[in-house]
């Protein structure tokens, strides 16, 4: 085995972990499907991110932003709205 | 009133029968009136790690088909005082498990104690639903392994949807999961799942880790559920998880390994 094969062999073994969790998050979610009636755990926190994301350049109230996961067959939606108040003047005009 | 807690995980080896054993021994131990029983028609094995292998007279399916009664079949454990195992048949399979016979075994039980442990069998065939089907919470036993973390989604599906609160469309069964076989030393080298990584995929609550451990076997082999070695890694594990479910706060242990000093570096354990 040459000297980088050394490291090579090596990294691989390391990620098995972390393989091995990403399969399973794929085969999981695919299986799921319409099965488990749960709304996935992570919409609240994503929500609250954006919100922050968002504030940052808008300031826009809790209640302005909505999203909403859908399952149409196979194919996963993920719909986003924001309300932006209507006052509010752009930091940098278009023109 | 009794609650009903099915001991389930899809994956055959992950501990099922080790943690049903270990739990009701547990809940036995608080004062709680605890019968533990045996889904498993026809690979029965409940009564071997109980150590009650041999005062097996009568057994679930010999209940649900009156040829006995409850009494008759239900084995006191000599250790400790308010545990019962209701063992299953070896002789018969899993067809013998009737759900109106299953029922109307749980609904007397549920007259004098206060917890059923149901011990289900690996699958999703006809043992493991019954085992399923009347529960009131779940712990999912999982390894920390592709296949049994898969099979432990796919298990939560069916509680979700198959159990009788489903179909009745009462309160979903309350999941606890309850990772086993935990090597610490093997998720810091990245081999191994992590926690964190169960937890995150599941997205269930965790009731406790079980470490790998000598212990197990060394107490399969003769009988004792392993939280009766109280000194042990996973007794004192399982210990833990029972004063969780409980609703006892305690800290997870065995999640990190043991830092070792100079001395055992240098000579080894």
């Amino acid at each position: 085995m040459g000297f980088f094969d050394y490291f090579r062999a090596n990294r691989k073994k390391q990620n098995s972990a972390a393989v091995a969790k990403e399969r399973l998050q794929i085969i999981v979610a695919h299986e799921r499907g319409s099965g488990r009636r749960r709304s996935p755990d992570y919409l609240p926190a994503l929500k609250r991110e954006l919100l922050e994301v968002v504030r940052k350049y808008v300031q826009v109230e809790q209640d302005q932003i909505k999203v909403h996961l859908d399952r149409d067959g196979d194919c996963e939606v993920l719909e986003l709205n924001i309300l932006l108040p209507d006052d509010e003047v752009p930091a940098r005009p278009a023109t | 009133m009794a609650k009903i807690i099915v001991v389930t995980s899809g994956k055959g080896g992950v501990g099922k029968t080790t943690t049903s054993a270990s739990f009701a021994t547990g809940l036995a131990l608080r004062g709680f009136k605890t019968v533990v029983i045996d889904f498993d028609v026809g690979l029965r094995n409940l009564d071997l790690i109980m150590g009650c292998e041999r005062r097996v007279v009568y057994d679930f399916v010999n209940v649900i088909n009156g040829e006995a009664a409850l009494n008759q079949a239900l084995i006191k454990d000599k250790r400790v005082e308010t545990l019962y195992v209701l063992p299953a048949s070896q002789t018969r399979d899993k067809d013998a498990l009737e759900q109106s016979g299953v029922e109307r075994v749980l609904d007397e039980l549920r007259q004098s104690f206060d917890y059923i442990i149901c011990d289900s069998p690996a699958g999703i065939e006809r043992g493991a639903m019954m085992a399923m089907y009347f529960a009131d919470e779940a712990l999912v036993t999982t390894n920390p392994e592709v296949s049994s973390v898969r099979d432990s989604d796919r298990i939560l599906g069916i509680l979700a949807s198959k159990s009788r609160r489903a179909v009745q469309a009462e309160e979903p069964v309350k999941e606890h999961l309850v990772l086993t076989r935990y090597a610490p030393e093997r998720v810091e080298r990245g081999d191994m799942l992590s926690v964190d990584d169960v937890m995150e995929i599941l997205a269930i609550p965790l009731l406790g880790v079980i470490p790998e451990s000598s212990a197990v076997l060394q107490s399969s082999n003769s009988g004792v559920p392993v939280i009766l070695e109280e000194t042990t890694d996973a007794g004192s594990a399982y210990a833990d998880l029972v004063a969780r479910f409980l609703g006892e706060e305690r800290p997870h242990r065995f999640l990190t390994t043991e830092k070792k000093g100079f001395f055992k570096r240098l000579f080894g354990n």
